[in-house]
């Protein structure tokens, strides 16, 4: 089917493009450095970078759908604190319970969001800053600043999805979060291939008006699109507990415009109407490529900054120049 | 053709009478009657603010009509409509904006009314692409399916609409402004799938202020004005003129108003100007106080030479003078300072500010004129705004509203006022009528007459035939890059001119147009380009 695969090639030109430079990228590093293309640098690579997946794929929906999110690393956050205290008083909780307490706390966040930018008719950027900076200001003043060490035992078990000891002795591991972020990722894709919803989200990102008077439920969308990110940043937050065996209030503060800077860079378009789950995950992977690739070579932490700043200047550019090339202006008289 | 009234025998797609609808003190619609013949090509004419929208959604049960209406449709007789009514019995609106989605495939925007939903469901990619295939095969369009929607000319895009509306089993489809932003050929294109539709027995409403469409396609022309209904025609024995007073209430002055400018000094003189790709050879001359109309289908190259004119591209070859000196315009800045203003073809999106004051846009190409280092002072600008202002005599209620609240016609004066602050000595107009009422059409043309009297040189770009015959004092006809043709307009009527401009069909469509021979009509008011400028 050679119709298909240019129908496709043709819709993933950025992530084509990016895939590419990825692999170059990674080529370049395993010339460079010897435990670069290791197993259990691979590994780490996921492990690592397992949350800030699990919140891109939530934050592309919300992209997708023509909004943006400042707030749920915060989120991530306050899900963490709340989630703690909740569980406490059931006795510990289990991972069932974990997961449903951390969903439905991130989905009420997300709900919050969308019911503002909804009822006030404000843009997203706007409200989502505000509720980044009341949701981190209430969480500073219940928890006080204070660190939890004391975490219920399921909550703070390793558990590994993969591993296998390598010839020196040490273990290649991929822990729960990678299987989690796997569990995420495949749920979005059908979320927003292959259900109606999926279309209705496109469509309203990508012409709200249009969207609306084609009978499409513009508050529907909207709950679905920051609710699905709340629902992420909830099971981002679970995980990340998992993996650092603390709960610090202020650990994620920040982190979210390194997310957002990834998914933009795997060309899902501010404004909405495009996007997709293999950009997102390329875009992530090409940030973690970079620093875990400067780190081997020795390079100093302020570079990393300097080229992916770059990298978005560059992505945004060349494809604002692709638009043009392909004509969007009628011809002039 | 049926008389008004008794259109066969089939079940009439739409017959409503007594709609009124009125929005706080304002009688939007006033006991319109209203009725539309299944497959039938209809026209809804009207001014702007004539009521035709309100109809439209009082038919599609956006609004709901006073009490007393009767709404009658497909042959029920309906209590209320809803807009998920309307679409289920058929009735399909194509707004002038589309409503379409530009980063969905062409395929997604035809097959989208499938998956809209509060439910999900499963999304069934490849069933709805052969829908989509299908429904371009009975429009006899050709698309591809997969091109993002944002790639495709509007031309294609109202073709996407069209099969949307197909898609739905749509039996009534109302179209508003179709052809505002088409050329002649596309135009024609869309004539064809509308006649195509109509045999199919699909009715089209034209909601339109286009006038020569509408009687090319209609059976039938209901007026509208000031929210009344004018009375309902057959389009047979009706002709633009009588259309346009029965629209505007007034009778609209059809004439030439060309007079012979031969004798004025050369104000503009342009000598074998080239551009690669966009022009070839181009030598013309505009003279103080004359209008030239500059006419031609869209891609001859007007727009290409005004940008070059302006210093917006540079020429490869040719000289252009003005007012006697060589110039060489390199920025549209340089180009202001010498005395060229131009008018741009899209008002709206380039043309002006649009949430920014009516005053603020009218002395934004003049800054420097109304302050002192760096700082506006705000008595010279009002004194500006309000000069300028008064003598295009602009509706507004205050200087300082935001021009998106101004209706089309009077933000092409804010825009004529804007230029006329840079006290030009040329002044380009792009198509400067596109998107307005025929009402208004003739007061931005008085306008423009007046700044002629005045002394300014004028080149008017426009692609319809009856603008240049009217308004200018000698017509240029440009095709492929090049000048073919040039009219006097006294000498010349609109059939002669047409068929020179739009030709046969096959030489519309054939880009090598100008290879053909075009007899040069030699005229008391016209001076063959070479010579004028020799």
């Amino acid at each position: 089917m050679i119709g298909r695969t240019r129908r496709v090639a043709n819709r993933i030109t950025v992530e084509l493009r990016l895939g590419a430079v990825l692999l170059v990228m990674c080529i370049g590093l395993t010339i460079l450095s010897p435990q670069f293309l290791t197993l259990g640098n691979l590994t780490s690579l996921l492990n690592n970078n397992a949350v800030n997946l699990i919140w891109a794929v939530g934050l592309l929906v919300v992209l997708i759908a023509g909004g943006i999110d400042i707030s749920f690393a915060v989120a991530a956050s306050v899900v963490q604190y709340v989630a703690f205290q909740l569980l406490e008083g059931m006795g510990g909780g289990n991972w069932w319970l974990g997961f449903l307490v951390a969903g439905v706390l991130g989905i009420a966040l997300g709900l919050v969001n969308a019911a503002l930018i909804h009822g006030f008719r404000v843009i997203s950027i706007i409200i989502t800053i505000a509720t980044f900076n009341a949701y981190f200001g209430l969480l500073m003043f219940f928890s006080g600043g204070r660190y939890i060490y004391d975490l219920p035992d399921w909550w703070r078990d390793r558990i590994f999805v993969f591993e296998r000891e390598m010839a020196d002795g040490s273990w290649a591991e991929l822990n729960l979060a990678v299987g989690v972020m796997i569990g995420c990722t495949v749920a979005t894709f059908v979320l927003l291939r292959l259900t109606t919803w999926g279309r209705q989200l496109y469509a309203f990102g990508d012409n709200p008006e249009g969207a609306r008077r084609a009978g499409v439920n513009v508050s529907l969308m909207q709950a679905l699109a920051f609710g699905w990110m709340g629902l992420m940043a909830g099971i981002a937050g679970l995980m990340q507990v998992n993996i650092t065996k603390e709960i610090v209030p202020n650990a994620l503060y920040g982190r979210e415009l390194e997310v957002l800077a990834a998914v933009v860079l795997g060309g899902a378009r501010l404004g909405g109407g495009k996007g997709s789950i293999l950009g997102c995950l390329l875009g992530v992977m090409f940030v973690a490529v970079t620093q875990n690739g400067l780190n081997l070579l020795g390079v100093s932490p302020f570079a990393f900054q300097m080229i992916i700043g770059a990298a978005i200047l560059i992505a945004i550019s060349t494809s604002s120049i692709d638009l043009g090339r392909r004509g969007v202006r009628r011809a002039p008289t | 053709m049926e008389a008004p009234g008794s259109v066969g025998t089939e079940v009439p797609a739409l017959a409503l009478s007594d709609v009124s609808k009125r929005f706080g003190g304002v009688r939007a619609l006033d006991a319109i009657r209203f009725d539309v013949a299944a497959g039938e090509v209809h026209c809804l004419a009207g001014e702007n603010g004539c009521g035709k929208s309100t109809l439209i959604k009082v038919i599609t049960g956006v609004h709901a009509p006073e009490p007393g209406a009767r709404l009658e449709i497909f042959g029920t007789v309906r209590e209320s409509m809803t807009p998920a009514l309307a679409r289920s019995l058929g009735i399909a609106v194509i707004w002038q904006d589309l409503a379409l989605f530009p980063h969905m495939t062409v395929g997604e925007n035809i097959t989208f009314d499938e998956v809209v939903g509060l439910a999900p469901r499963p999304f069934r990619g490849r069933h709805l692409r052969r829908r989509a295939a299908d429904v371009l095969d009975r429009l006899g369009a050709s698309l591809d399916l997969d091109a993002p929607l944002h790639t495709l000319p509007i031309a294609q895009r109202q073709e996407v609409a069209i099969a949307r509306a197909l898609l739905g089993d749509a039996r009534l489809i109302f179209m508003d402004e179709p052809t505002a932003s088409l050329t002649q050929s596309e135009t024609d294109g869309l004539l064809a799938v509308v006649r195509s539709l109509s045999a199919q027995g699909v009715a089209v409403v034209f909601v339109s202020h286009r006038l020569a469409e509408v009687l090319d396609i209609a059976r039938r022309v209901t007026v509208l004005r000031d929210g009344k209904l004018v009375g309902v025609y057959p389009t047979e024995h009706m002709t633009q003129a009588r259309l346009g007073e029965l629209m505007t209430g007034q009778s609209l002055e059809g004439s030439v108003t060309a007079r012979d400018r031969s004798h004025a000094a050369p104000m503009l003189e342009v000598n074998g100007l080239s551009r690669t790709g966009e022009f070839d050879d181009v030598s013309l001359a505009v003279r103080t106080g004359e209008i030239v109309a500059l006419t031609g289908l869209i891609g001859a190259g007007r727009t290409e030479l005004a940008h070059a004119l302006i210093g917006m591209t540079r020429a490869d070859r040719g000289g252009v003078r003005l007012d006697g000196d060589d110039v060489q315009p390199r920025s549209i800045r340089d180009a202001i300072d010498l005395g060229i203003a131009y008018v741009s073809e899209d008002r709206l999106s380039l043309g002006l500010i649009q949430p920014q004051s009516i005053a603020d846009n009218t002395v934004i190409s003049t800054l420097e004129r109304i302050g002192a280092y760096g700082l506006i002072s705000s008595r010279r600008k009002s004194a500006l705004v309000e000069r300028r202002l008064g003598e295009l005599t602009v509706k507004l209620g205050s200087p300082e509203d935001a021009v998106s609240t101004l209706s089309g016609g009077n933000q092409q004066r804010v825009v004529l006022a804007k230029w006329l602050a840079t006290e030009p000595k040329l002044l380009i107009l792009d198509s400067p009528t596109v998107g307005v009422d025929v009402g208004a059409r003739v007061g931005i043309f008085r306008i423009v007459r007046e700044l002629a009297e005045a002394g300014l040189a004028i080149l008017l770009i426009t692609d319809e035939v009856t603008e240049a015959l009217h308004n200018s004092d000698r017509i240029l006809h440009m095709a492929g890059g090049r000048i073919v043709g040039e009219y006097a307009p006294a000498a010349v009527d609109a059939e002669t001119l047409e068929a020179a401009i739009y030709g046969r069909a096959d030489l519309a469509a054939d880009p090598g147009v100008d290879s053909r021979a075009v007899p040069r009509v030699a005229s008391g008011g016209g001076t063959r380009p070479g010579a004028a400028s020799a």
